[in-house]
């Protein structure tokens, strides 16, 4: 008996590291487009994007896993096309498992980036206009580095919380050792079996261990850019 | 030259108004809070689209509905210093002055960074965070910052008005000397009459969203005509004068003016330098004789040439002296006691107090 993690678990360990790191790598760049066009555009069907974005906050997360399954299937809408054309199968694989994981931190991320975002004066882009700044030159060289702790801090958020994203993953990627068990999805495992008292109990400790330091580092990371671009 | 024709409805205020002014130049925009001050000069920027107009600067057409012509603000190239400030937080001082300059071609930057850094005082600030500067001198980067981006005409929202009387003076030497050597056009929005008087040489007064009066400063603020409300505040004659010389024992200065000498508190200019002062016409007191054993300095002999009596009791009384218009706001009842009309030789007694002075408009060497 050892407190010790096995070679399996620092697998899960580090599977769920990187599941965590691709989901959000994957959801950070349409989160900004997203909350951009959230917060600063007036459009048709503006409110319906808002609510869908937000749908895996409210919905069970089964039902995400299993409608990314119809649309991501071998047989599935999108898919059959990327099997076919791109040899790239989703489910029951570790980019399966990040899919799934983005599809479920994507509102987080939103969140965040859009309030990031509204905390940027629109008056300082104004004055850049005036000093000869066009729309892209301004959205990189203002708004991005002032709505930048928002951006950080989702994707702090995001990371931590993919670690333990659970029913949207064993609902789309299924539950293979090495392949799409994560964290939380290990942890159910050992519950499951005989004796797997000690292994449940480590591999909590670690995901309590990972998420408490994400949280931290997310409010670290806020706080410290907050500095920086001179708020109290 | 500028020609500003705006039309605009905003909320509560419908905007129309028309100006043109020489360039360069200072044209003030000046007016009570609500009058649209503002709202013209977010125009001007480009930062607000009026309804219809046009705006024409130096043959170079900015905005013009008729024609479908809307320059977006990044490429009309006008310097805005906002009543705010609006520096780049995340930026340091030197990186919020360089970033108009960095948008500029080379061979396009006449004004040079070191000089307007030098012109400012603001070289020990370089890297220092915005938040960490005072009211002044946040002021003054922002200045820089637009001035740098090597505007074709600086716009100037209440530039002053969270400042102190202190940093207001020492910036107002800044704006004078802006004026002075860099040879720029200035739209300058206020409601300071004294920062009016000061700057201006083009003056808009604005009441309600419209127009007012318009012209050369020393020709607006004698008419007779003005606004009450503004005529109250503003009345006033304007001159140009050169000190004569100082009395140091007396602690005066002896300035000529409109063919006329005037004594003054000691002025810190140098005998031989020219200004502009300014009478208001609240402050000129008349007699029908040369008075005898009173603390005032200046009686000045001179002509009724016109009087316009107003509703509330008050009338203005235009006074020719020497060669030049002296304005004097005084009851009707005091016209009728003196019997005052046209033609009627009169004395105009001045305190040298209140003798206005305002810039230096050439220092003797």
């Amino acid at each position: 008996m050892s407190l010790w993690l096995a070679a399996e678990e620092w697998q899960a360990v580090g599977l769920s590291l990187g599941v965590a790191a691709r989901s959000v790598a994957v959801s950070l760049l349409p989160a900004v487009a997203v909350a951009w066009l959230l917060a600063r555009r007036r459009f048709r069907g503006r409110l319906l994007l808002d609510a869908l974005v937000h749908l895996p906050l409210v919905l069970p997360p089964v039902l995400i896993g299993w409608a990314l399954l119809v649309l991501f299937g071998m047989r599935g809408p999108l898919g059959g096309p990327l099997h076919d054309w791109f040899g790239l199968r989703l489910v029951f694989s570790t980019e399966g498992a990040a899919l799934a994981t983005a599809v479920m931190s994507f509102p987080l991320i939103v969140r965040s980036v859009r309030l990031g975002l509204e905390a940027v004066d629109p008056r300082l882009e104004e004055a850049a206009r005036t000093l000869g700044a066009g729309p892209f030159d301004r959205f990189l060289s203002i708004t991005l580095p002032l709505m930048s702790p928002g951006i950080l801090a989702g994707a702090v958020t995001a990371f931590a919380a993919g670690l333990g994203e659970f029913g949207a993953v064993i609902t789309f990627a299924s539950n293979i050792p090495g392949e799409t068990q994560t964290l939380p999805l290990a942890i159910y495992s050992a519950t499951q079996t005989p004796g797997g008292e000690l292994t449940a109990a480590r591999l909590a400790g670690v995901s309590f261990a990972l998420a408490i330091s994400g949280l931290l580092l997310g409010e670290w990371i806020a706080r410290r850019k907050g500095r920086l671009l001179g708020r109290p | 030259m500028l020609e500003v024709e705006i039309r605009k409805r905003r909320g509560d205020l419908r905007l129309d108004v028309a100006f043109s002014s020489p360039t360069p130049g200072v044209t003030c925009l000046f007016g009570a809070s609500g009058a649209g001050k503002t709202t013209v000069i977010a125009a001007l920027a480009g930062l607000l689209r009026p309804d219809a107009g046009r705006i024409v600067l130096a043959g170079r057409v900015l905005f013009d509905s008729a024609a479908g012509i809307a320059l977006p603000p990044e490429r009309r190239r006008l310097g805005y210093v906002f009543q705010d400030a609006r520096l780049f937080p995340h930026l340091s001082v030197e990186a919020n002055l360089r970033y108009g300059w960095r948008r500029v071609a080379g061979q396009e930057r006449r004004i040079g960074f070191d000089e307007v850094v030098g012109l400012l005082g603001i070289a020990s600030l370089m890297r220092h965070r915005p938040t960490h500067l005072s009211g002044g001198e946040r002021q003054r980067v922002a200045i820089g910052r637009a001035l740098l981006a090597q505007p074709r005409l600086l716009l100037m929202d209440e530039p002053l008005a969270s400042l102190d009387a202190d940093r207001k003076a020492e910036l107002l030497r800044y704006l004078e000397r802006l004026r002075d050597e860099l040879r720029l056009p200035i739209v300058y929005v206020t409601h300071a009459t004294a920062e009016m008087m000061r700057l201006a040489d083009t003056l808009v007064l604005l009441e309600a969203g419209r127009v007012a009066a318009t012209g050369a400063l020393a020709e607006v603020t004698a008419r007779p005509d003005l606004p009450r409300t503004l005529a109250r505040q503003l009345a006033g004659s304007v001159w140009r004068a050169t000190v004569v010389r100082h009395d140091e024992a007396r602690r005066l200065s002896v300035l000529a003016a409109a063919g006329v000498e005037l004594l003054t508190p000691r002025v810190a200019a140098a005998a031989g330098s020219a200004l502009r002062l300014r009478i208001r016409a609240r402050d000129v007191i008349l007699g029908l004789e040369r008075p005898q054993g009173l603390s005032l300095h200046n009686v000045l002999p001179a002509t009724v040439a016109a009087i316009h009596a107003e509703a509330d009791g008050m009338a203005q009384v235009q006074l020719a002296v020497g060669e030049g218009r002296l304005l004097a706001l005084i009851t009707t009842d005091a016209v009728a006691r003196l019997a005052l009309a046209p033609g009627r030789p009169v004395f105009a007694l001045l305190k040298s107090m209140s003798v206005d002075l305002g810039e230096v408009l050439g220092e003797a060497e």
